[in-house]
């Protein structure tokens, strides 16, 4: 039976029929209490790249929700995430930041723990323990279900939850465009080495609801766009797609996955870029060829901000960075923001955009600074009694987006509005929030998961 | 005292007060005055810090043009931030935070060709910068920094500024300040 939408949280929190949600979502302690045990211990989370960890006995770690995970390959090189805990009385078991090690050793009582996540050592075994503790118990706790996907690392606590690539559905093309290389080729994406990790006050929805598409916010980048911080100086980007191609909200109902994305003409020629150094606009001029002359859909989509549900947020245009918006409490986020270039990049290339990268994003980003002082004090404003009783509005584009959109031959799955001329919608954040209204009400993943009941009415028939 | 200790001593003292004067210049906001005191081919640069096993020290920091930083620029860019500063419509500084740089412990690691004819100064220093702004919202972030400082006709110039901040985690929700 499918989802009712519209039947919100908690009696309309959410209320997608008025196109309004309650401030309590973003600032009530406990509906954050429990969303954690409903969206984050049952969701599909982004824990690394597996060019963080080459080699066997490699690790880094993570953050799974508010918790710490390790991610780590094993002694036979296979990919695992476990719980950062000791299973004797909870002690981190790793408190380095990554490194490579032959077994993680709790530094209270002693217990250490094999690469793949197996009690290996418990000080006074025989003495203390008479023999009598079964070790095979007693492992880290590992992930339910991990999926690695052209190099990202994913990883769930539920088992019930269906596989990754079920619950990216139709949006993978979009994760695409960021982990394949800028010519086409499938998952050319590395990490550069360094992962920004820093503090937001506010709630982690405010940056997810942002990365799920907000075009509406000039006016917060306006500073930036005037000093210009661009790949050729001017402006924040080189986006000169926009004069030939269509804009687009692009969201998926049933994944609560949604993106902005520029849909190309068929004999699009690329446009000029990076004019500030020719070397690198030649290279990018290069790949845009390339790009075009491979087969399928995905030549004809230029990435712009998006997000999987429910903390992951994609940048797969330039500066092509993912975050991770990790909740830390209903009031704080701690960002953890990832930087991708090709790995066959010129090292030029490379240190263009690293440059690029670091003056646009993060903390020192003179653009994403901007964004954290109004999410900051967007949050402050809500925690009032009385700015509590007054509902933010989303009805931006309502009744507006279509199914089945195509243009100029090239199909777009999901509901679409074209922002071409309406610039701006707010299709994406309803469909961020209605999917995060449903797993608050849902209680198992069958509900969450209607496809699947439509594809089994389908076969009945 | 000989001759070359009464050197050493000037200059360590003329370096210090130099460091005061810029810190003042940031301090009252007179940031056109701050970027005259850089060098046009100035590295500006703040590595992350990780936390590693003992010993490891040079997995501790991110490498300068290789890893992504903090900060890892020339002057192009941080004229940029100052200009983006005086737009009045860079909210994150509007309105202007309330700063001020404590800098101590100085000490010349390196001085080329010798203290009585200094042209070029490699200067360590801590920093303790408080910032406030809005209302209640403060910072109070601690460090090293490690200048390389080349004498101009104009004066003492910043050709150099490796700042090592002692946090992994950012607590501080944005940079919109200088080192």
């Amino acid at each position: 039976m499918p989802m009712n939408a519209t039947r919100g949280y908690h009696s309309g929190l959410v209320d997608l029929t008025s196109g309004q949600i309650s401030r309590e979502i973003f600032v009530n302690e406990d509906i954050y209490a429990q969303e954690q045990e409903r969206v984050f211990a049952r969701s599909w989370l982004f824990v690394g790249h597996e060019s963080q960890i080459p080699n066997n006995g490699d690790f880094f770690v993570s953050r799974m929700g508010e918790e710490s995970v390790i991610l780590c390959r094993d002694r036979s090189g296979a990919v695992r995430v476990f719980l950062n805990s000791c299973r004797h009385r909870g002690m981190k078991v790793c408190r380095y930041d990554d490194g490579n090690a032959a077994v993680f050793t709790c530094p209270y009582h002693g217990w250490s723990y094999g690469t793949d996540g197996a009690l290996v050592g418990v000080p006074f075994f025989r003495e203390a323990y008479h023999s009598e503790l079964d070790k095979t118990k007693w492992g880290l706790v590992p992930v339910a279900q991990l999926a690695c996907y052209k190099g990202t690392v994913w990883a769930n606590w539920d088992a019930s939850a269906p596989p990754f690539l079920e619950h990216l559905g139709e949006f993978r093309r979009f994760l695409d465009l960021i982990l394949d290389g800028w010519d086409g080729r499938e998952g050319q994406a590395e990490l550069i080495g360094g992962v920004q990790k820093w503090i937001i006050p506010c709630n982690w929805k405010f940056p997810a609801e942002n990365f799920s598409g907000d075009t509406y916010h000039n006016i917060s980048h306006r500073s930036v766009d005037l000093v210009g911080a661009g790949p050729s100086g001017r402006s924040r980007r080189d986006y000169n797609e926009l004069n030939v191609a269509r804009k687009l909200h692009v969201a998926l109902p049933d994944r609560g996955h949604q993106t902005i994305t520029y849909a190309l003409p068929k004999d699009h020629q690329p446009q000029a870029a990076y004019q500030n150094s020719p070397e690198v606009a030649e290279y990018f001029r290069h790949c845009e060829e390339e790009r075009r002359r491979r087969p399928g859909s995905n030549n004809r989509l230029m990435g712009a901000p998006g997000e999987i549900f429910p903390n992951v947020a994609l940048l797969p245009r330039q500066p092509r960075t993912l975050a991770v918006w990790h909740p830390k409490s209903a009031h704080e986020t701690e960002v953890w923001r990832f930087f991708f270039v090709d790995r066959d990049a010129p090292q030029q290339v490379k240190n263009f955009l690293r440059d690029y990268y670091i003056r646009y994003s993060g903390p020192a980003g003179m653009t994403e600074q901007d964004d954290m002082e109004n999410w900051n004090y967007a949050h402050a404003a809500s925690r009032g009694v009385i700015a509590r009783r007054y509902p933010y509005t989303y009805e931006m584009g309502m009744g507006h987006a279509v199914e089945n959109y195509e243009w100029d031959g090239l199909q777009i799955p999901g509901r679409v509005i074209d922002l071409t001329k309406a610039q701006a919608s707010e299709e994406p954040m309803r469909n961020l929030y209605r999917r995060w209204a449903q797993f608050m009400e849902a209680d198992s993943w069958d509900e969450l998961m209607p496809w699947r009941h439509e594809t089994a009415a389908q076969a009945a028939q | 005292m000989t001759d070359d200790r009464i050197a050493g001593l000037l200059l360590t003292q003329e370096i210090a007060s130099f460091l005061y004067a810029e810190a003042e210049l940031l301090d009252e906001r007179r940031h056109d005055e701050w970027l005259a005191l850089l060098a046009d081919d100035i590295r500006y640069w703040m590595p992350m810090r990780r936390n590693v096993k003992y010993g490891d020290t040079t997995r501790e920091f991110t490498r300068e043009a290789e890893d992504i930083s903090w900060f890892d620029e020339g002057k192009e860019t941080l004229v940029r931030r100052v200009r983006q500063i005086q737009t009045g419509i860079h909210w994150a500084e509007e309105p202007q935070s309330r700063i001020t740089h404590m800098v101590s412990n100085v000490q010349l690691l390196q001085v080329t060709p010798n203290a009585a004819s200094a042209r070029e100064v490699i200067a360590k220093s801590r920093f303790l910068i408080y910032r406030n702004r809005v209302e209640t919202e403060t910072d109070i972030l601690v460090g090293k920094r490690e200048d390389t400082l080349r004498r101009s006709d104009d004066g003492w110039l910043i050709a150099r500024r490796k700042i090592i901040l002692d946090q992994n985690v950012l607590m501080t929700k944005n940079l919109t300040f200088f080192f």
